[in-house]
């Protein structure tokens, strides 16, 4: 079998005591979507963060590519060809829309070390089609400062295709998001990312973001992943219910005390 | 031996007040997120109340009841400080506090001179300590002893008060979480009012306690301040215990680095910040503070290069600049050198301060690292003043590039301290190695070549040199490099996602910041012709934010502007009064807490917001946006 794009082995983190992730393994392919779900204070965002780099795992291991990322730092392996938005959205709020997608061309190109061009002239075209692309091309003279959290979110996923990138880990695109708008984001992620046959890992809450647009879903519990699977097994695996809606054994012994 | 055994003994007691002030620092800090930058100004205010109070009170107990009551007193003025002003500036970003306390330690110099003279004091010994005993054969004061006991009981006082009272644990709760503080019901107000007010009692104590050992000077604030953020910058703000360690760590530095260097003793305590630093860039017991450090410069209008319309306009006056030689006389011409000499120094920091989010407090040490360079390149090299204004940018990038290597491992309040620090340490060099600096008397001779000695050549020479750096440090700020830098004063962390190093592009602008100052010292040298240790002084270093603050920090180069306001307004309060500092300290505190914009930053609000805007109307409406933007 081929590599695959995305190889996580037993990844473990853990802070003082707690274990915050326990011996994750997964794959993913290109054009995948793979979700990464379970409650707050599951592990996803710091699953997310090791595979980004932010965070150093305490135990395993991360391929990208076929390439050990250990002791990698975020900007070494976004030139893997690693694009990343944020769970609270991060760009550059002193500049313009356009100017933002500018800059992670210009840094793919490596050409930040650039002294003397105006940089507002380089890349605008190439910029203007991303944002074309994500339909913010009307946006690109917007400052980033004024715009609608929507719109932010938006501009970060057009940040995030600027280096043409394999991998795509988007960490609650959706946040913050009128409902509509959610759909219409995951609807163009997955276009682009079958197009491109970008692989995409992304956590999320909305469920119906999830089961609507997910490939594959993997179920995070404490640390541990519970369950894995295409949509309809996950939606009817036991434990993934008990981890959403509780066991019910408080519920049920409150019954049963009544009753008694 | 028994010679190092008393130094041992005299750095342990000299810590004492160190500690005192640098835990009550530390402490402000840990709750307020304010570092208190007229915390010297009280130690100092402390001595001068105590030598007031051990003349009027006599005997054992008044002496300790002046002490005591001196540090008490001074407390409450440090209550009333944090109530007027403070207050207003909690939600201020960083380089606003600093400023803002800083305005407040002049104030208090000039009030003191009024107060108590010019004169240094030299206070009572304290009554039954006055002896010394014998410690292998020398001398030590009696009154070191209490003091070096005097520490460890303060530790343990404060200790006890942190965890044993119910005040303690909701300072400690503050220092953590002060949100989840004031939801459970704590009146924030008067925590920190209490905080503040037992930071400036221990500092005032530190203060009072010296008054035995050595005189009482109006120079005591900065020298205290500066060893105090050595202090916490090795220890860990927030750290009381890590300011123990460190206080005694630096004093016995100082004792035995006078041994080993005489003359250079604090080169010492620089080497010894540096290890810390690479080792734990927090320090002893620090903790990372990166979460809500809030840059001054930014902006809702994104910057635009200028349009054709504003780039005639800055020609026209620059023509007119050009033209006055023919009016002005020979002072007049002087004044304006000075101004362009201020308006290179200014947008070097400007560079640096509103581009790259870097609040330096030490820029005089690049300034005058050219100075110096220049000057010792006439003096030692017989240099032509062609071949010093080379040597000039080079000396400051050389400098900018050893102490920028260590200061951009920080961020916000640290890298204040720590750029602080090494201007500090660069003036004291210059100051205390008389043989090659010439020490307090300067360099003299510094005089600029045939051609440029003439007033009216001279001012061309530095209009030209002032118009280029405006020029290329606006053309770095559009290139992509400077686009980098802004990218990751914005967000470190979308940086880093896309790629970029933010200690690699923050160290290239602190580089190039350090080399224009340096080409705006080598002017300044040669505009005097001498050179002398203010150069690198704190006032200088404070000059340039001020012109920065007053032109607009969320400009591109509205500190043009500033610089010349600036340096017209000080030449002409020298002239009006004696209390200029009084005056300057006052204007600070205005600008910060009234003015934060700035002249251009409000006049680019005023013609880019309300007047002209037109949002999304089209090319127009844009044209118009620009335009506003623009100016800035």
């Amino acid at each position: 079998m081929a590599e695959p794009l995305l190889r996580v082995e037993s990844l473990s983190k853990a802070y003082g005591g707690v274990q915050a992730v326990k011996d994750v393994s997964f794959t993913l392919v290109p054009g995948e979507i793979l979700a990464l779900i379970g409650p707050n204070g599951a592990g996803k965002s710091t699953c997310f963060n090791m595979v980004n780099g932010q965070i150093e795992p305490s135990g395993g291991r991360i391929f990208i590519d076929g390439q050990d990322t250990a002791g990698m730092s975020p900007r070494q392996i976004w030139r893997l060809g690693v694009g990343r938005t944020f769970q609270v959205a991060a760009v550059f709020s002193s500049m313009t829309v356009r100017e933002n997608v500018q800059m992670a061309l210009l840094s793919h190109e490596n050409r930040t070390n650039v002294f003397w061009r105006q940089a507002r002239q380089m890349e605008s075209g190439k910029a203007d089609e991303i944002l074309e692309l994500i339909g913010m091309a009307s946006h690109a003279d917007r400052p980033c400062a004024e715009m609608a959290y929507g719109d932010v979110k938006r501009l970060e996923l057009a940040i995030a295709l600027a280096n043409d990138p394999k991998l795509l880990l988007m960490d609650e695109p959706a946040a913050g998001m009128a409902p509509r708008e959610r759909v219409e984001l995951m609807a163009l992620t997955g276009r682009i990312a079958r197009e491109r046959n970008i692989g995409v890992l992304f956590t999320e809450h909305d469920m119906d973001v999830v089961f609507a647009h997910a490939d594959r879903l993997m179920v995070l519990n404490r640390g541990e992943l519970i369950a894995e699977g295409d949509p309809e097994e996950v939606r009817h695996n036991p434990q993934v219910r008990a981890t959403y809606l509780g066991e019910g054994l408080v519920y049920d012994q409150a019954k049963t005390k009544v009753t008694t | 031996m028994s010679l190092y055994v008393v130094q041992f003994l005299a750095g342990l007691a000299n810590a004492a007040s160190l500690f005192l002030a640098a835990s009550g620092l530390s402490l402000i800090f840990g709750v307020t997120r304010i570092v208190n930058f007229a915390h010297g100004a009280f130690y100092m205010l402390g001595a001068y109340m105590a030598f007031t109070l051990t003349r009027t009170l006599d005997g054992a107990v008044g002496f300790w009841a002046a002490i005591l009551i001196a540090a008490a007193v001074v407390a409450v003025m440090g209550a009333l400080l944090e109530m007027v002003l403070l207050r207003r500036i909690y939600q201020a970003p960083e380089l606003f506090q600093l400023l803002a306390t800083f305005g407040v330690t002049l104030m208090v110099e000039d009030i003191v001179l009024l107060v108590w003279g010019p004169e240094d004091l030299v206070g009572p010994r304290a009554p039954g300590l006055e002896g010394a005993i014998l410690v292998m054969g020398r001398p030590l004061p009696t009154y070191d002893i209490l003091l070096i006991a005097l520490g460890p009981i303060v530790l343990l006082g404060l200790w006890l008060l942190m965890h044993r009272t119910r005040w303690g644990v909701l300072v400690r709760a503050a220092t953590q979480d002060r949100d989840m503080v004031a939801a459970l019901g704590v009146n924030q107000k008067w925590l920190f009012t209490g905080v503040f007010t037992l930071g400036i009692f221990l500092a005032a104590l530190g203060g009072a306690l010296q008054i035995p050992r050595t005189a009482v000077s109006h120079h005591m604030d900065l020298s205290i301040i500066v060893e105090v953020f050595v202090i916490t910058v090795i220890g860990g703000l927030g750290s009381i215990t890590g300011a123990f360690l460190a206080a005694i760590l630096v004093s016995l530095l100082n004792a035995f680095g006078i041994l080993i260097f005489p003359s250079i003793s604090l080169v010492l305590i620089f080497l010894c910040m540096a290890v810390v630093l690479v080792i734990r860039p927090w320090g002893f017991l620090g903790k990372p503070v990166v979460a809500g450090h809030k840059s001054a410069g930014v902006t809702v209008r994104p910057w635009q290069p200028w349009s054709r319309e504003a780039r005639i306009g800055a020609a026209i006056v620059v023509a007119i600049a050009a033209l006055l030689p023919f009016w002005l006389g020979t002072y007049g011409l002087f004044v304006g050198a000075e101004m362009m000499i201020a308006v290179i120094f200014a947008v070097s920091l400007q560079f640096l301060m509103s581009t790259g989010g870097l609040d330096s407090f030490g820029h005089a040490a690049y300034f005058g690292l050219g100075a110096y360079g220049a000057a010792m390149a006439v003096k030692w090299l017989g240099a032509p003043m062609e071949a010093a204004l080379l040597i000039a940018p080079l000396t400051g990038l050389v400098g900018a590039l050893v102490f920028g290597w260590f200061c951009v491992r920080l961020s916000g309040v640290y890298f204040a301290m720590l750029t602080l620090a090494f201007a500090q340490i660069l003036w004291s060099i210059a100051f205390q190695w008389v043989p090659v600096t010439g020490g307090d008397n300067g360099i003299l001779g510094v005089w600029p070549s045939g051609w440029a000695s003439s007033p009216a050549t001279y001012y061309w020479l530095t209009l030209a040199v002032a118009v280029f750096s405006v020029a290329a440090l606006r053309m770095l700020v559009f290139s992509p490099f400077g686009y980098a830098l802004r990218g990751v004063r914005d967000s470190t962390l979308r940086a880093s996602a896309i790629g970029f190093s933010r200690q690699r592009v923050q160290y290239a602008a602190f580089a190039v910041a350090g080399a224009f100052a340096g080409l705006a010292g080598a002017l300044f040298a040669f505009l005097k012709g001498s050179i002398f240790p203010d150069a690198l002084s704190i006032p200088q270093s404070v000059d340039g934010l001020v012109m920065v603050l007053l032109g607009g920090i969320a400009t591109v180069s509205g500190s043009v502007v500033g610089a010349i306001v600036y340096t017209a307004a000080s030449i002409w309060l020298m002239s009006q009064t004696d209390l200029s500092r009084l005056v300057l300290g006052g204007l600070i505190v205005v600008l910060v807490v009234a003015f934060p914009k700035g002249i251009v930053g409000s006049i680019s609000d005023l013609v880019g917001g309300p007047l002209f805007r037109r949002r999304g109307a089209g090319p127009a409406g844009r044209e118009a946006a620009v335009a506003g933007s623009e100016g800035a």
